[in-house]
């Protein structure tokens, strides 16, 4: 699986709630989600972002990824050649009900964001004895 | 916007001229809006890389989310930049369900022929947050010499 060429993935625009009134763009990340059996792992591709650009909300089950760039680049600088954009990053995600909410790990590093979500611990089954009236 | 240069100036009456114009200015104006130049799409080798310069130094960028320094590697042959690399995703462990696979993984070279002369023994590379910036410092060359006027005597 090495062996693969890598190929340029463009970037999605992120939809607003609303329509923006800064001249910003905001980006979706691309993310790789994989579940083991203590906890599910969400990687989140957002370059330029710096580990004080991370915000990271949870509300209702809703998981809201928010990546801050930082400005990059002198100003004097001419532009000879612009194949990527460079913006924010914005993406939400439903978190099942099997995620111990309390216990969310994020970590940053190289421009990925890694957050660990930690199943609850399964609720034993539990066995009705039906009384004989 | 006013200004009309010698060369833009059809020598015959060219009927699409003004149409041609209408559509440069168009396009000048939506550049503006966007308040940067727009990326051009078709870039299909990784990484897409950024571009730009000063009177000194040409800035390479790209973004390379998930490289360490050490997975990167750059070398400069004559106006060549060469950046090679791999990036490897699968984590160290066992037993895992994929939900979603967006992130790539695999090989990756990109060469690019740079504009001007570089000093190539004068060259740095860091990585932060997943983007790479090489600085090229320009030859002493091709760099603006300022020509002083003279008062005749």
């Amino acid at each position: 699986m090495s062996d693969k060429e890598m190929q340029v993935q463009q970037k999605m625009e992120a939809p607003q709630s609303g329509e923006p009134t800064k001249p910003e763009r905001c980006f979706i990340p691309a993310v790789d989600i994989y579940e083991t059996e203590e906890a599910v792992t969400l990687l989140a591709e957002m370059p330029g972002v710096a580990k004080d650009g991370v915000e990271i909300n949870l509300e209702n089950d809703t998981l809201t990824v928010k990546g801050h760039k930082a400005a990059n680049g002198g100003s004097d600088e001419r532009s000879l050649l612009r194949e990527f954009e460079t913006g924010h990053y914005l993406r939400r995600f439903t978190i099942a009900e099997t995620i111990d909410q309390e216990k969310i790990a994020a970590t940053m590093s190289d421009g990925v964001l890694t957050l660990v979500l930690p199943k609850v611990e399964p609720a034993k089954p539990k066995k009705i004895e039906v009384q004989c009236g | 916007m006013a200004i009309i240069r010698f060369s833009e100036q059809p020598v015959f009456r060219n009927p699409w001229a003004d149409f041609d114009r209408m559509r440069r200015e168009f396009d000048t104006l939506f550049q503006g809006l966007g308040g940067s130049s727009v990326a051009r799409p078709g870039a299909t080798v990784f990484p897409p890389l950024n571009v730009s310069e000063d009177e000194h130094h040409i800035y390479v960028r790209a973004e390379v989310p998930g490289l360490k320094p050490e997975d990167l590697e750059l070398s400069v042959e004559g106006d060549t930049l060469t950046i090679k690399g791999e990036r490897r995703t699968t984590p160290g462990v066992e037993k895992l369900s994929y939900h979603r696979r967006e992130i790539e993984s695999g090989r990756f070279s990109r060469a690019l022929t740079l504009p001007t002369r570089v000093k190539a023994e004068k060259i740095t590379a860091v990585a932060v947050n997943g983007i790479l910036t090489i600085t090229l410092p320009k030859a002493e060359e091709v760099k603006p010499r300022r020509i002083e006027v003279k008062v005749g005597a």
